[in-house]
């Protein structure tokens, strides 16, 4: 086939769209495997929850669409904190059985979810100005994707934020750094991990409000995210950074190998480059300092 | 172990009389399923669809119509005065669960037929064990054919019925360039090689054809190239979630249905209730039923089923009410076995065998009459042509004037014809339980 310049630019202003789609789902999964350790099986299904949750505000309370993407934060948030309460933190150190534990937790939280919505697929409702597309140049890009880019944008900003710009996000990577010497020096580590979980949580829940417009709402959506949450993470390393370099070149490969050969394809070629690049470097692109591990 | 000389008596005693009378120790149709029906009891029907994951959202309701089938059986006096009684399990959308529970249903809870199954690939991992014990599958929805057994009936269409009537509309209508897009799996891809035998009698011309994994939700790369390469339409076998993701995307892309719509073999009602009528509006669908036909029938079948116990998820769609017929084509037939054979006589393979021709008058079923073919077993029925509404309901642009033939080898002649005693190939053999 041939391949034009036009189609080249567009196949990469996809990718970083694409990119800006893996980056929300991961965030939450980075912040709770980079700073708590912890392997989050259920990360899925706290997107499939904010993706609920902000079907249940639309539907019972009308709350308009872009207000129900905060509020999906705080109820997903509240939800993982109960969770790493009643489970995750006796479970630190089992590093093994947190991973069959979230497991665990991630079938609860499907089956309940279906006994309380039912398994028929619900809809989310968004503004009109999103659900066009923005031509320039022969390059053309639908305004909710572009929406989706600058989410991501806003996310790791916050994140950065949190993390480097507050008294808790001090505590977070003191805690990572080193647990028992933060410990020493007056810091909550439980309560650390606690919030931490619960922002990671959140911030999946602001992930599922927008998936919930770009794909469909049913109990049984988290699962297809969360392949691919994990292998950003596990490629970037764990670290913010390294999660954001990941998702743009997991990406723009997924649009340039779709754009040439076909998707079916790019995924299965961008299995084997990342299963090759962690056969040479099994600690990611960039790992997060910490000596718990 | 030691020998007493009672048990050795037993023992030979036993053996003697198997070789006295080897006929019975041969798997016959009745030692396969091995029960018999009796006067005054239900006859068990299994439900093999999945309740959980993946797979929940068809099958559910079909598990939910067939209880509403049975409960209107059972209410009207039954089958020949016999109640039915459905036994329900969940296959939870893994493939070895469906077998694991096929085996269960057959052996243990003694079924005289299974309806289940939505995707190719269940159907196919059950089948082994239906056609080992000479059971009866009712396969209620659409598939790609190219199977030939002695032990199943379809009642949705086949791949050469279903898109016979939706090319050369689409082409008439719309334009001679088309773009093919389809879920990464084997009924797409057969459903279009049928595709491309309409689309060459009627002159069209095909652009592209991509297929996306199974439940992706990424169709970026794929509308990127339907925009360059600009069709006149597209035509679509995406399935479930992602057909939902497609429709979406696609009017977020700026794409307008006025100017490129989409004619889809499986966007139906349900689907355009979960993507919002906004998204739906304007595209086609081929399938012998929609929920806006206008018939008494149907009027009586989405009023019942909707007020019903049954009816939560508030939509009756082709995949229900294909189930719903089957649940007739079973009656019909067992029903004319009782009357030939008497109840105490009745196995699958007499069910099976009554099937062929077996008709469901417009009386009953909502799509309007339909019958099963004598020789393959698949039904005989009127495609429709619908497009989507502002409001997610269908409006029937189009139906076919005759009943359309369903033919499971119209794309394989030189594999041969599927007849009731198995699959003649040209050259004169006869092949049994080909799938």
């Amino acid at each position: 086939m041939d391949i034009s310049s036009i189609a080249i630019a567009n196949s990469l202003i996809l990718g970083i769209s694409i990119a800006s789609i893996f980056l929300v789902a991961a965030i939450g999964l980075t912040i709770i495997y980079g700073t708590a350790g912890v392997i989050n099986m259920a990360h899925g299904e706290f997107i499939m929850l904010g993706a609920y949750a902000t079907y249940a505000m639309q539907a019972y309370f009308g709350v308009p669409y872009l207000l129900c993407i905060p509020i999906a934060f705080v109820i997903v948030g509240a939800i993982g904190f109960v969770i790493e309460k009643l489970l995750i933190q006796h479970l630190y150190n089992r590093p093994l059985d947190t991973l069959l534990a979230t497991w665990g937790v991630s079938l609860v939280l499907i089956q309940g979810t279906r006994l309380i919505f039912g398994s028929a697929p619900k809809y989310i409702e968004m503004p009109g100005f999103l659900s066009s597309n923005v031509e320039f140049a022969g390059i053309s890009l639908g305004v909710f994707r572009i929406f989706v880019i600058f989410a991501a944008l806003a996310l790791v900003a916050l994140v950065w934020f949190v993390f480097y710009k507050t008294d808790f996000g001090i505590k977070i990577r003191a805690v990572t750094q080193n647990r028992e010497m933060a410990a020493a020096f007056g810091i909550n580590s439980k309560q650390v991990y606690s919030f931490t979980f619960a922002f990671g949580a959140g911030l999946a829940g602001i992930a599922g409000a927008l998936f919930g417009v770009l794909n469909i709402v049913l109990p049984t959506m988290g699962m297809g995210y969360v392949v691919q949450a994990f292998l950003v993470v596990v490629t970037g390393g764990g670290a913010l950074v390294g999660s954001a370099i990941a998702s743009v070149a997991t990406g723009e490969m997924q649009a340039i190998f779709a754009m040439i050969l076909n998707d079916t394809f790019a995924k299965f070629l961008i299995f084997i480059l990342i299963v090759v690049f962690l056969r040479f470097r099994p600690q990611g692109l960039i790992s997060a300092g910490g000596s718990r591990r | 172990m030691s020998w007493t000389r009672r048990k050795f008596l037993k023992s030979t005693a036993m053996s003697s009389g198997a070789l006295a009378a080897p006929a019975l120790w041969l798997p016959t149709a009745r030692d396969a399923w091995g029960a018999t029906l009796k006067e005054g009891e239900p006859i068990k029907v299994g439900l093999l669809f999945s309740l959980t994951g993946g797979l929940a959202v068809p099958e559910e309701d079909s598990t939910l119509v067939m209880q509403y089938a049975i409960d209107e059986i059972n209410a009207s006096g039954g089958v020949a005065g016999h109640m039915i009684e459905p036994v329900i399990v969940d296959a939870k959308s893994d493939f070895s669960v469906y077998t694991e529970k096929v085996r269960e249903l057959i052996l243990r809870d003694k079924v005289i037929s299974l309806f289940g199954c939505y995707t190719s690939a269940s159907r196919k991992a059950i089948l082994p064990t239906v056609m080992q014990r000479d059971n009866l599958l009712f396969y209620p929805t659409c598939y790609e054919g190219a199977e030939c057994t002695q032990n199943t009936v379809c009642t949705g269409p086949l791949a050469n019925q279903h898109s016979k009537d939706l090319i050369p509309f689409m082409v008439e209508n719309f334009g001679k360039k088309v773009f093919f897009v389809g879920s990464d799996y084997v009924w797409p891809k057969e459903s279009n090689k049928n595709a491309k035998i309409w689309l060459e009698n009627v002159g069209g011309e095909l652009l592209g054809e991509e297929y996306v994994p199974l439940g992706s939700s990424e169709f970026g790369p794929v509308l990127a190239k339907i925009r360059a390469a600009k069709p006149d339409f597209i035509f679509s076998t995406v399935v479930g979630a992602s057909d939902i993701a497609l429709h979406r995307q696609f009017k977020q892309e700026g794409f307008s249905a006025e100017t490129m719509p989409i004619a889809s073999l499986t966007t139906g009602e349900i689907e355009t209730k979960a993507m919002g009528a906004e998204n739906g509006a304007g595209h086609f669908l081929s399938a012998p039923y929609f929920q806006a036909l206008e018939s008494e029938t149907n009027q009586k079948f989405v009023e019942g089923f909707l007020s019903s116990e049954y009816g939560k998820n508030g939509v009756t769609h082709y995949n229900m009410e294909e189930t719903y017929t089957s649940a007739y084509v079973f009656k019909n037939a067992l029903e004319k076995v009782i009357a030939e054979r008497g109840i105490e006589e009745v196995t699958p393979a007499a069910i099976r065998n009554a099937c062929a021709g077996i008709k469901v008058g417009a009386d009953v079923s909502p799509e309007g009459e339909i019958w099963v073919d004598e020789n393959n077993f698949n039904t005989w029925l009127v495609p429709k042509i619908g497009q989507c509404q502002s409001d997610g309901s269908f409006k029937i642009v189009k139906q076919a004037d005759a009943h359309v033939e369903p033919d499971p080898y119209s794309i394989y002649p030189d594999a041969g014809t599927c007849t009731a005693e198995g699959l003649l190939a040209p050259d004169g053999t006869l092949r049994t339980d080909v799938i």
